[in-house]
């Protein structure tokens, strides 16, 4: 995502098409609306911890939603860009 | 034999053809803080990248997944030059609680889990965790003691085996 503010709905469909999501379900969509609202609020990608905690999803949940690399895969659909912290 | 024949024998499973490595079985050793948590952080990170991984608690990292020492497990400050506070000062009581505390603190600040709570969310990750039956023999311990997301005790042949094809990291 070169430029976050062209992100929209229908990119984020197209995104998680290419990383092996065919279709984003109201679950997917929990938690990429919760993660863009986190990072509007306070500037940083929201770790899996802050995801489960503040955002109400469990990790099992996640990594089903979005298998194998849930913290970089629904950041980039969400057009957030990689997560740069360790946890 | 040069390292071509022996690519060619014995192909290693460890990487896909692009080298992204496909399971790690981490061990941990030690049971201070500072010991047990590199291990944990390397699991999560592992599953965060789709990597499969084990945990493998051995000898005082038993104290990470003890139900009665899992939310006491503390920073060395006695022997731990890297902490630059000198040992007489480290041994005094309430020493090693204080600087625990603090730096608890600072991990919270990253968003780095408690221990209890970091193996609940490496196990949900999909993450297997397992005790080092040799340690719990030697300790009089039994499955009773260990926290929920411990899946089994094993000997280290069982853990060469769950090993296989992938890349051991020892803490």
């Amino acid at each position: 995502m070169l430029n976050p503010s062209q992100w929209t709905e229908d990119i984020a469909a197209e995104i998680a098409a290419a990383e092996g999501i065919p279709v984003l379900t109201e679950d997917h969509w929990k938690v990429i609306r919760f993660m863009r609202k986190d990072f509007e609020e306070r500037g940083q990608i929201p770790t899996i911890r802050r995801i489960k905690n503040a955002g109400g999803v469990p990790v099992q949940d996640l990594y089903k939603l979005f298998p194998d690399g849930p913290a970089k895969k629904a950041a980039k659909i969400a057009g957030l860009g990689k997560p740069q912290g360790c946890v | 034999m040069n390292t071509d024949t022996l690519k060619r024998v014995a192909p290693q499973a460890e990487t896909t053809g692009n080298g992204k490595i496909k399971k790690v079985s981490i061990v941990v050793s030690k049971g201070t803080l500072e010991g047990i948590y590199p291990g944990l952080i390397m699991a999560n990170g592992a599953r965060m990248e789709g990597i499969e991984a084990n945990l493998f608690f051995t000898f005082f990292g038993l104290d990470a997944i003890i139900k009665k020492r899992i939310n006491k497990v503390k920073v060395a400050t006695v022997g731990n030059p890297a902490l630059h506070i000198p040992s007489f000062i480290g041994v005094i009581p309430g020493m090693s609680a204080l600087v625990t505390k603090m730096m608890m603190k600072e991990m919270d600040k990253l968003d780095i889990p408690p221990v209890g709570e970091f193996l609940e969310m490496i196990k949900a990750a999909g993450a297997k965790i397992y005790a080092c039956k040799a340690t719990v023999e030697m300790f009089h311990l039994s499955k009773a003691d260990f926290c929920d997301e411990v899946d089994d005790i094993i000997n280290v042949a069982a853990f060469y085996e769950k090993s296989a094809g992938g890349q051991i990291i020892f803490t």
